[in-house]
């Protein structure tokens, strides 16, 4: 029987040295396991020697913790963890433009009230949206909005962060 | 006369003398346009610069310094091409975990990403196949990268750090600070292991009716050899080793197996089969030793002691795991042993031992294995033994018992052909002192032959002892077994006559073609200490390595001598 392999979405965190070549380092370790990487965010930190990561990627999680451990000997890693399973504060922010006539712009608006969303840019037939929150409302707003035709959409990818006193 | 004159130094001039601070003596290597400033100041330079004939061999002259001695062999070469051709070297020496250090010239910054002349990203390239890369862009960095380069190279799990350095900064003129401090925030050297962990072994150990140790490179590294004594003697534990294990405990004790795995020693096999607890320390369970995953040891209890958290469950999944340093964790563990009772488990494996002891034919045709035991029986363990790759090193490691660290070099996790007379050399070099023989195949000897120069030019006592069988001899072994004997792509027809060859560089050349010849000719051979000798060996072209387990096999497939029956073609990975 063939096995049956669980595809789970992991959110990954990494503090890394700010240096040229380690996107690449870590990329490849993800790559060589023939390993997902579904969002990606890298940001400078408050302290300019080290940058932050955010990973989401999907699989089988053994394979995932072995790449946590392969991610973590990086020597420009300081550390990788995956937080999946904790208690975190989880963002995501999307822009998403969307053909709006005059006639629709009521329903396409009271959406975005609904989603706490926020109008940046408005012309004759076109609107663009700036909702932020968790990634799976982000999702579900944009399954209120297919029916509008979507022109298109940008997302930030997750951003994750330890509650409290936690460090991520 | 001008007052407090700067020291200004050009980068070259830096890296070299960090290097040399350092404690370095040989750089091997190839030079080229990139690479000049250094080359320049390599004149007036107390390190000693050995030319290669290709970079590849100069990587594999490093890793046989770093194998004969635990300290990072050095390599320097030209960019593009020049640097591209270490990568086999690189890949070498990071699959084995061995300390390199190996610099490429780079083309001038300004010119860094446009195609410039034998310009090649080899940062880049190099990420998968080294422990860690720099590309220098600041001359001031030079102490500091050179620090951290050994330092990553030769602490913790070893392996190759490479180090790009485009030629102006090479060449510009800089006031060094060599007091400089290391910048490694993400990097951390475990030590000793978790003590609940180590009494979590001890009381599995104290359990175990028939326990086994495997003992892996780690051990060598970690020089663990002595404790790993200790804890076998006291507990009466069998031992075996990985290849690459080989001199991490005496393989002429009593309680020693031998290699374990794909051409292992039966009992070696038998024991992993039969016992109740297995505890690896510094080896990875590699699949050519662990055969089929699933059917590893079922019921045994595994214990893993490894200094990279990173091997731990990536193959078996311990029941108890110690991310140490190998010494100091078993050093611990042995300060909590209670003796127990393994005489019937010793009995056992005595009996394997001399049930299915490794045996050759003595008369017919010359065998390699009739030749390596007569090279083992002459030098008894005081020669550094190197092995190129294919059936001679097999039955290198099979016949020539290593007892102490450093005594065995071979390539394990990348089977790179062309590794060992190169490598003979690097060892030679570092140890002047040493008996050292290069064991290798007619195919592999020809990847890196040209090194003979290098070891004829700077007089290097080694005895290259190539087996010509004609044959890619180990590929023709697969093909034999698992295709039907369809040989395909493994005839060397067109070998050169490897004496005049030999002699064609000014070295000497031996030949060994009947078993009577076999003594007197190793005997001239080993005594030869004018400089590097060569004895071909004309072996029998068809003969295979046993004990077998196929690849991704189970261990209790096991085939003893030629199978009566075909075999199904393997499943494991090559
Ligand atoms: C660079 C490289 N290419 C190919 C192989 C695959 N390979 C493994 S053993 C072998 C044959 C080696 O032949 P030889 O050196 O004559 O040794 P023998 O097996 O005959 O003793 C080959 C081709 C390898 N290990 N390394
Ligand atoms: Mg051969």
């Amino acid at each position: 029987m063939e096995k049956m392999e669980k595809n789970e979405s992991h959110a990954i965190s990494l503090l890394v040295s700010n240096k040229p070549g380690v996107l690449i380092r870590v990329a490849l370790v993800f790559g060589r396991r023939g390993y997902n990487i579904d969002s990606l965010v890298v940001s400078p930190t408050h302290d300019p020697r080290f940058s932050r990561m955010t990973i989401v990627a999907s699989g089988d999680l053994p394979t995932l913790w072995q790449i946590i451990k392969q991610l973590n000997k990086l020597v420009d890693v300081i550390h990788a963890h995956d937080h999946t399973g904790e208690i975190v504060v989880e963002r995501e922010l999307a822009l998403i433009k969307v053909k709006c006539p005059a006639d629709q712009r009521t329903e396409i608006l009271q959406i975005t009230e609904h989603f706490k969303g926020d109008t940046v840019d408005l012309t004759e037939d076109t609107i663009m949206i700036q909702v932020t929150g968790s990634s799976e409302m982000l999702d579900s707003m944009m399954v209120m909005l297919e029916k509008f035709s979507i022109i298109e959409t940008v997302r930030s990818g997750k951003l994750i962060m330890a509650r409290g006193h936690e460090s991520t | 006369m001008q007052k407090s004159k700067k020291k200004l130094k050009t980068g070259a001039d830096a890296l070299l003398e960090c290097i040399h601070k350092h404690g370095v003596k040989y750089i091997f290597g190839h030079p080229g346009g990139a690479a000049i400033p250094i080359f320049d100041a390599l004149v007036g330079s107390p390190l000693k610069f050995i030319l290669t004939r290709h970079e590849q061999g100069a990587t594999h002259m490093a890793d046989g310094v770093a194998r004969a001695t635990g300290r990072a062999g050095v390599v320097l070469v030209t960019s593009g091409p020049g640097a591209t051709n270490t990568i086999t070297g690189l890949i070498t020496s990071q699959m084995d975990s061995t300390p390199m250090v190996v610099i490429t010239g780079q083309t001038i910054t300004p010119m860094l990403g446009l195609d410039a002349f034998q310009e090649a990203d080899v940062s880049g390239i190099s990420y998968p196949v080294v422990k860690h890369s720099y590309l220098v862009k600041n001359v001031h960095d030079i102490p500091r990268i050179v620090k951290e380069a050994f330092y990553l190279a030769e602490s913790g799990r070893p392996g190759p750090v490479l180090i790009d350095i485009p030629k102006d900064i090479a060449s510009t003129l800089f006031e060094p600070n060599y007091d400089v401090a290391m910048d490694l925030p993400g990097y951390h050297v475990p030590s000793h292991g978790d003590p609940v962990a180590i009494s979590q072994a001890a009381d599995y150990l104290n359990k175990a009716r028939k326990p086994l140790l495997l003992i892996g490179h780690g051990t060598v590294i970690a020089n663990a050899g002595p404790a790993v004594r200790y804890l076998a003697e006291t507990m009466q534990i069998p031992v075996t080793n990985t290849l690459l294990g080989k001199g991490g405990f005496p393989e002429t004790h009593a309680l020693s197996l031998g290699m374990l795995g794909m051409h292992g020693t039966a009992y070696a096999n038998k024991a992993v089969v039969g016992c109740d607890l297995i505890m690896s320390i510094g080896s990875r369970w590699d699949d050519r030793i662990v055969g089929r995953l699933k059917d590893f040891c079922p019921d045994a209890i595994k214990i893993h002691v490894d200094i990279d958290p990173a091997e731990m469950g990536k193959m078996v999944v311990p029941h108890c795991s110690i991310v140490g340093d190998a010494r100091l964790v078993i050093e611990e563990l042995n300060t909590q042993l209670k003796k127990g009772d393994t005489t019937d488990w010793i009995k056992q494996i005595n009996r394997w031992k001399k049930q299915f002891p490794l045996s050759y034919k003595k008369h017919g045709g010359l065998k390699m294995q009739y030749i390596l035991d007569e090279l083992y029986q002459m030098t008894k363990g005081k020669a550094v033994i190197t092995a190129d790759v294919g059936q001679h090193q097999m039955w290198a490691a099979q016949f020539c018992k290593v007892d102490h660290r450093f005594h065995w070099i071979t390539t394990g996790g990348a089977g790179t052909m062309g590794f060992g007379m190169p490598a003979a050399i690097g060892a030679q070099m570092a140890r002047p002192d040493a008996l050292v023989v290069a064991v290798v195949g007619d195919g592999g000897f020809q990847m890196t032959l040209s090194e003979l120069a290098t070891a004829a030019v700077n007089k290097v006592p080694i005895k290259v002892l190539i087996m010509n069988n004609r044959y890619l001899g180990m590929v023709r072994q697969w093909q034999n077994l698992f295709y039907d004997d369809r040989l395909s792509g493994v005839d060397l027809e067109g070998n050169p006559d490897f004496v005049k060859l030999a002699e064609s560089y000014g070295i000497k050349g031996f030949r060994i073609k009947r078993n009577a010849e076999v003594h007197k000719v190793l005997a001239a051979a080993l005594a030869y200490r004018e400089g590097p000798c060569v004895i071909e060996a004309v072996v029998e072209k068809e003969d295979n390595v046993y004990p077998m387990i196929p690849a991704g096999a189970a261990i209790s497939e096991m085939v003893l001598g030629p199978p009566k029956k075909k075999m199904a073609k393997p499943v494991g990975s090559t």
